[in-house]
């Protein structure tokens, strides 16, 4: 990769942002963004850094993308044309010459740090022991486990908060409540689920298996998964159910469930919280992988579509 | 097995049992309170030199925990704390509580994620493994207090996750400068260089908008005061506390040699003017709730008012600080579940409609009266002691203008705080209507009774604090004579 | 001071978290906030990733905490989201049904 390359990568990366956080329509606003986080996956690709690069496509802007898009799309529906309020001039300069400062003095931080690889030269021998080959998964499942096993109960604590603002009235209701209604795009979004939702399965499974060694591993395989269901629930060929079903409750648990169990095994058979035992290494992580990737998919995919809306129209949605 | 691990994997696992049990999930609190208590005792009786890496991998690669003074003592007051909202919320959210059964069950899990969250904090040395802590108790938290009014906790909500950005640029600023996150590792190699004082200044920023220091307390007293009484307990109790624990390893443990005393100056007068700001805020309510809420605006700035002091002389003021932090847990805690209580035998929310409670609901009046008592900071209990050790090490350094906000400050306190409690005693004939839960004004209690029980056990919980202080070891605090 | 190859993107990252933080003072929709903490958020990361650049690759430490926290971050993000909707759906008298509010005042 050639620098110039990298500085018009840099020089997209800023439009593609400066435009989605100040372009006046707000899913103009939000289909930059996804931009952007495609741009990203490209930076990140360049640095040499595909397992960020596929999780900053999938998760970062696929993810957030649609769940932004379609809190959007509700907001309409509730009348509110998310329309910006000018704040007053004084405020704005204000606020101008701040972040210039900032900025202008981030930037002159950054510069006196020399870039450079620093832990790899610790990781890589450390390797072998696990019978992997992917450093990130390394450092992801084994040496910072506990960040990880941590971060899976973040993203379960987030979908609880979320739900547990739904009132009794919608409670019933499954999440899906923006079902496309135009016959030729549910065709297109059947279509495209019937050929998707295999192959994202298949994907999902083989990001997994080659994450030990290769890119790829729990959190980019759960955002492909999320991504399938995501498309099938929309295209209503899929309806997600409930977050308090038996289903969606083993889904979501069997990952943080097995991690948690693993890692106090690891404890009660005399060795460490989140250690261990030699030779099993490589098993483990595969099966936390991948009792993860489905609790990931899962979260992730409930996650973006939201909530129950207590809205009418959406029950006669619902019941078609 | 070590304490180390279960205080942070067992509650996890409360979490996944309260949602695998849906409904019913409430009734764990019955286990999870006296197994988490017995687990923050075994933590304090540890070895002093308690710590180990997780799953073995060591530094700088792996994480550290470690129970020192600071994490035993916060460790202890948030089970305390804990173990007895959440008795206390068993009644709140009980389906006979009338409220929706989304709120009633999404309480539990974010409780125990809370609780979680909180000891992974207080025991970690890593820097990075911290914002995951942080970010497991201010979603908790933002969950909790979505449970009470939706427009301040979205408000709460925006606020907190600036303040996570501008920690976790702090912290990937660390991590490309030194190659470490660890705060051990940092407190060995850390210089003055831009990046380092850049990274210091844009956590401390973050992190005071977590502990809501004023001026960045904004998002606090409509959050604390709009949610559930046991969420609010929490918030106050815990949630401010966590941020606070930060920002001591950052400036007196990992960069104890760089803290310039004009900089630590600067939070002692943010300290100090949180203390006026608030009282005065306080003494201005009109809803019970709210005035606890800016009640805990003036005593986190009592925090501060010790940075200064610790800075100059550590020996002497740490452990003020550490109990005023512990005893304004537990007061705090007693104070948000006694006023619940008492708001829902008043005819509104409003202190006026408190008259003649004291007759229906004495009991929960006392709590509320023993927690005022701890938090004015009169004798006997752990607010006095931790303000008597702040003013004796404040009149030592000759720092005259943090003595006079220390006792101002408790003068304030009183004003606002008595002013409740008078409008309770008074009134024969109010309209309160007696609750038919007399066993609720327990949990209260028992928290006021602990917070008093502190002023007591003052040297003995001088000296658990130091247990492993950064300035007891060898080289003392850098630089400040 | 020498710029190196990752300097570019680490000083594009800085760039970014100072956009963001501009966008999130002055916009007042909090959708436009979230957005707003998000390109923060990925600035920060990118910071990261640029200053552990090497000739032999990324630093794999850097690519864990960048993976943790784009996942917080989607967390984070969606249960805004829902919030912010939650929010418009029920007005401004949302403590009516989920305060502890029993009587009116």
């Amino acid at each position: 990769m050639s620098a110039a390359f990298d500085i018009l990568l840099c020089l997209m990366i800023l439009a593609t942002a400066g435009i989605a956080l100040f372009v006046r329509g707000a899913f103009a606003a939000i289909a930059f963004f996804i931009a952007f986080g495609n741009l990203l996956g490209l930076a990140w690709l360049a640095l040499g850094a595909v397992n960020v690069a596929l999780a900053e496509i999938a998760v970062g802007a696929g993810v957030t993308g649609v769940a932004l898009i379609l809190a959007c799309s509700r907001l309409f529906e509730l009348g509110d044309n998310l329309a910006d309020v000018r704040t007053p001039l004084a405020s704005r300069l204000g606020s101008a010459a701040l972040c210039l400062g900032f900025t202008v003095m981030l930037a002159g931080v950054v510069l006196t740090i020399p870039p450079g690889d620093r832990l790899s030269k610790v990781v890589a021998p450390l390797l072998p022991g696990l019978g992997i080959e992917n450093p990130v998964t390394g450092v992801l499942l084994a040496f910072r486990g506990y960040d990880t096993l941590l971060e899976t109960f973040v993203l379960l604590g987030a979908l609880v908060a979320a739900w547990s603002l739904t009132p009794d009235a919608s409670r019933r209701l499954p999440p899906t409540t923006m079902v496309m209604t135009d016959p030729t795009s549910r065709i297109v979004a059947e279509a495209f689920t019937r050929l998707l939702a295999p192959a994202a399965l298949i994907i999902a499974a083989y990001l997994v298996w080659v994450g030990s060694d290769l890119p790829g591993g729990a959190f980019q395989a759960g955002a492909v998964l999320a991504g399938a269901l995501v498309v099938a629930t929309l295209g209503g060929v899929v309806v997600l159910p409930r977050l308090d079903s038996l289903a969606a409750r083993i889904a979501l648990m069997v990952g943080p469930l097995t991690f948690l169990a693993i890692g106090l095994a690891g404890a009660a058979l005399g060795g460490r919280f989140l250690a261990y035992p030699d030779g099993l290494e490589k098993t483990l992580i595969v099966t936390i992988e991948y009792a993860l990737a489905i609790s990931i998919a899962a979260g992730l995919a409930l996650l973006a579509i939201g909530p129950p809306q207590p809205m009418p129209n959406n029950a006669r949605a619902d019941a078609r | 097995m070590s304490p180390l691990d279960l205080l942070v994997a067992t509650p996890l696992g409360f979490m996944l049992a309260a949602l695998a049990f849906g409904g019913q999930g409430r009734w764990l609190i019955l286990v999870a309170s006296p197994l988490m208590m017995s687990l923050a005792v075994w933590l304090v009786f540890l070895p002093p030199d308690a710590a180990h890496v997780v799953g073995g991998w060591d530094l700088p690669l792996g994480i550290l925990l470690r129970g020192d003074g600071v994490a035993r003592v916060f460790v202890l007051g948030a089970a305390l704390c804990a173990a007895l909202v959440g008795l206390q919320a068993l009644y709140e959210f009980s389906p006979q509580s009338g409220g929706p059964s989304a709120r009633n069950r999404g309480f539990w899990p974010l409780f125990y994620l809370m609780w979680a969250g909180a000891n992974a904090g207080f025991l970690t040395t890593d820097l990075f493994n911290l914002y995951v802590a942080l970010e497991m108790v201010s979603l908790a938290g933002v969950g909790l207090s979505a449970l009470g009014s939706l427009q301040a906790a979205l408000r709460y909500f925006l606020f907190a996750l600036m303040g996570s950005l501008a920690y976790l640029l702090g912290v990937a600023l660390l991590f490309a400068n030194y190659g470490t996150v660890d705060i051990t590792l940092l407190a060995r190699t850390a210089e003055a260089d831009a990046a380092t004082l850049m990274a210091l200044a844009v956590m401390t920023g973050g992190l005071l908008v977590k502990s809501a220091l004023f001026p960045l307390h904004g998002w606090l007293p409509p959050a604390h005061a709009a949610a559930p009484a046991p969420a609010s307990a929490l918030l106050s109790a815990i949630v401010v506390k966590l941020g606070f624990v930060i920002l001591m390893r950052l400036w007196f443990e990992a960069f104890a040699t760089l803290a310039a005393p004009i900089a630590v100056g600067l939070l002692g007068a943010l300290g100090a003017a949180a203390v006026i700001y608030g009282s005065i805020q306080a003494m201005r309510q009109r809803q019970l709730k709210a005035l606890v809420a800016y009640s805990t605006v003036a005593q986190v700035g009592y925090l501060f008012v010790a940075f200064p002091l610790v800075a100059a002389a550590p020996s002497a003021a740490w452990s003020g600080m550490t109990l005023h932090a512990v005893a304004h847990m537990l007061a705090k805690a007693a104070m948000f579940l006694a006023a619940g209580l008492m708001l829902k035998a008043a005819p509104g929310r409003d202190i006026a409609d408190l008259v003649g409670l004291a007759r229906v609901m004495p009991v929960t009046v006392t709590a509320f009266a023993l927690a005022a008592i701890s938090l004015m900071g009169l004798p006997p209990s752990g607010g006095f002691a931790a303000k008597f050790m702040l003013l004796d090490a404040a009149l030592d350094q000759g720092a005259y203008i943090y003595a006079a906000v220390l006792l101002g400050g408790g003068l304030m306190a009183a004003v606002y705080l008595f002013r409740p409690i008078a409008v309770a005693f008074s009134g024969a004939h109010g309209r309160a209507v007696a609750l038919k839960a007399p066993l609720a004004a327990v949990a209260p209690l028992a928290l006021a009774m602990c917070a008093i029980a502190l002023g007591f056990f003052g040297v003995a919980f001088a000296e658990l604090a130091a247990i492993g202080a950064p300035w007891a070891q060898g080289d003392a605090i850098g630089g400040v004579p | 001071m020498l710029v190196e190859g990752g300097h570019v993107f680490a000083v594009t990252g800085a760039v970014l978290a100072g956009l963001g933080f501009y966008s999130f003072l002055v916009k007042r929709h909090p959708i436009r906030q979230l957005l707003a903490a998000n390109v923060v958020g990925a600035g920060v990361f990118l910071m990261l990733g640029g200053l552990g650049r090497s000739p032999g690759g990324a630093d794999p430490f850097a690519q864990a905490l960048v993976i943790t926290g784009i996942v917080i971050a989607v967390a984070l993000s969606a249960l805004g989201a829902a919030m912010v909707v939650r929010l418009a759906a029920c007005g401004d008298k949302d403590e009516a049904p989920l305060g502890e509010k029993r009587e009116g005042p």
